[in-house]
């Protein structure tokens, strides 16, 4: 049965100007194959598509089980100019965690 | 020399609260406490206020938090090393001096100059965000550099109580008291990989301890309302045990660390900073008991020729509005509203957004689909040269208590002046760190 996100992991949001970051770890190590497989860049590029306007890269670091997703020209230029209300993209961690699996 | 040094971090941004530093200096038998108060735009900011009066521009609050905590430093013989100097260090330490000798207090406070480069920039120079000329953005308000440890080194050598810098990168000042107590080469790349790794899971403070982790269902963090902050007890090994004072809130877990360890790191294996490329993705967390973290691991490679420089420009004005919607379609008057103040104003703004708080305001698109909220807020938010037509948003969201749909209530309108920050790399070579001792 599909899952939300939100069940399996936990992420963060950070920006870098007008790159997101999203980070992604799964609560149990052993749903880390599940997430490798099925949240890849282009998935999260579809998902948040109203929001990430550039390509989105994948670094899988597999010690700490963790998937990290850079993603550019994300945040409507970025914090300083951006007329968005959630301009640094912070609240964005729970947009990926919508995702099903 | 030492063999362990305790470093704790008071405060990640300028805002943060003021508690956790004093705790923490009162009961962290700490050597050093870092405050981190300077966010990317918040220089710029800074060099406005210095522009209207040459002794201002350092942080906010710097008054504030040493009035409460120079006290506790001095007592506890714990050094202090923040960036609150912002775009005028030299008068920040003067009012530190001020209120030391309001105090009764002796004390030497050291700034670190030499990030400000503003004067150095011609507008030739290309940002890394867009590969566009700088001066075709606004007119420019400030341009600082992350310096590094090299700039903060000779102030500890100095034998000052209070090191007060501008730019520097936030693991910097950190990582600084590491290579000045235990000896560090500032070549030994993979030492320097590893105390950028504790700098950086350190300096956003109270993230470590489950602030911005938090989430009741799937994160409980115990008495969050009494958040502390962290400290570390770094190893001349470059390890470190993270630890929180006993008493205060939070949770130091490894989950709570990797979520910092990521943050804002667009590249897990190359974190450029001033000091050294580290490596992240070799670092080991070990739970070693309760909110105890033990932390190995991490490398580096050689420093980057260039450094990174923070442009602060003028980007026109920022105007909003807000007013509420409650009850049966209360979604569809709120969209009507908003269709309204498009009508009305929309064509006089490059760039113009409305968005229904509560609906579809912070992540838009498909994700708020098939969702009723009971009440939603509309916010109109629009940027324009001009202050005059900036502030028309909210002056219009007004007067749509008369002269739009049913209901509206709780209006509220915001004007801001709009600073931009791009960046440029320069030269390290370019960029001459220096010292200044103000004792008092």
């Amino acid at each position: 049965m599909k899952k939300k996100l939100a069940h399996l992991a936990h992420s963060r949001a950070g920006d870098k100007g007008n790159t997101l970051i999203l980070s992604l770890f799964p609560f149990e190590e052993a749903d880390y194959p599940l997430l490798v497989e099925k949240v890849t860049a282009e998935r999260v590029k579809q998902h948040l598509s109203h929001q990430l306007k550039g390509e989105v890269f994948r670094y899988l670091i597999p010690e700490l089980h963790a998937l990290m997703f850079t993603c550019e020209n994300a945040l409507s230029g970025g914090v300083t100019t951006s007329i968005a209300l959630d301009a640094h993209g912070k609240s964005l961690s729970y947009a990926i965690l919508e995702l099903t699996v | 020399m030492k063999e362990k040094i305790r470093i704790g971090c008071g405060a990640g941004f300028s805002g943060d609260r003021f508690e956790p530093a004093l705790i923490l200096t009162e009961q962290g038998d700490l050597d050093y406490l870092v405050l981190e108060c300077l966010a990317e735009r918040t220089i710029a900011l800074a060099q406005k206020r210095k522009l209207q009066d040459p002794n201002s521009g350092y942080d906010i609050f710097l008054e504030r938090r040493i009035e409460s905590l120079l006290p506790l430093l001095v007592h506890h013989k714990t050094r202090l090393i923040t960036n609150m100097g912002a775009a005028n260090p030299i008068a920040g330490a003067e009012k530190i001096k001020s209120i030391a000798k309001k105090l009764g207090l002796k004390i030497r406070v050291a700034v670190v100059l030499g990030d400000d480069v503003i004067h150095q920039l011609t507008g030739e120079e290309l940002s890394i965000e867009g590969n566009k000329f700088l001066h075709t953005y606004g007119t420019r308000v400030s341009a600082n550099a992350y310096m590094g440890i090299e700039a903060i080194l000779p102030a500890l050598s100095s034998g000052a109580d209070i090191i007060l810098t501008g730019r520097v990168a936030d693991p910097s000042l950190f990582l600084a008291p590491m290579v000045y107590e235990f000896g560090w080469s500032t070549e030994d790349w993979d030492l320097l990989g590893k105390g950028t790794v504790l700098g950086h899971l350190m300096e956003c403070a109270g993230q470590l301890t489950g602030g911005y982790f938090a989430d009741p269902v799937t994160k409980p963090v115990p008495d969050l309302h009494l958040l502390g902050h962290p400290l570390v007890e770094v190893s001349r090994d470059g390890s470190g045990l993270i630890q929180k004072i006993s008493g205060t809130g939070g949770l130091i877990s490894v989950q709570t660390a990797k979520e910092q360890l990521l943050y804002e790191v667009t590249h897990p294996r190359n974190y450029l900073t001033p000091d050294v490329v580290a490596d992240f993705s070799t670092v080991r967390f070990e739970e070693k008991g309760e909110n105890q973290l033990q932390v190995n691991g991490g490398t580096g490679k050689c420093k980057p020729e260039s450094l990174k420089v923070s442009v602060g420009y003028q980007s026109g004005w920022m105007g909003e509005g807000e007013i509420s919607y409650a009850g049966s379609h209360a979604v569809e008057r709120a969209k009507w509203a908003g269709e309204i103040i498009q009508q009305r104003i929309g064509d006089q703004f490059e760039e113009f957004k409305i968005d229904l708080i509560g609906l579809n305001s912070m992540h838009g698109g498909d994700l708020a689909a098939n969702t009723t909220p009971y009440e939603v807020r509309l916010r109109v938010a629009g940027k324009s040269p001009t202050k005059e037509i900036a502030q028309r948003i909210g002056e219009e969201v007004e007067a749509l208590y008369t002269n739009g749909p049913a209901g509206g209530g709780g209006a509220r309108k915001y004007l801001h002046e709009v600073l931009g920050v791009v960046s440029i790399l320069m030269n390290r070579n370019q960029i001459q760190p220096a010292l200044k001792l103000i004792d008092a």
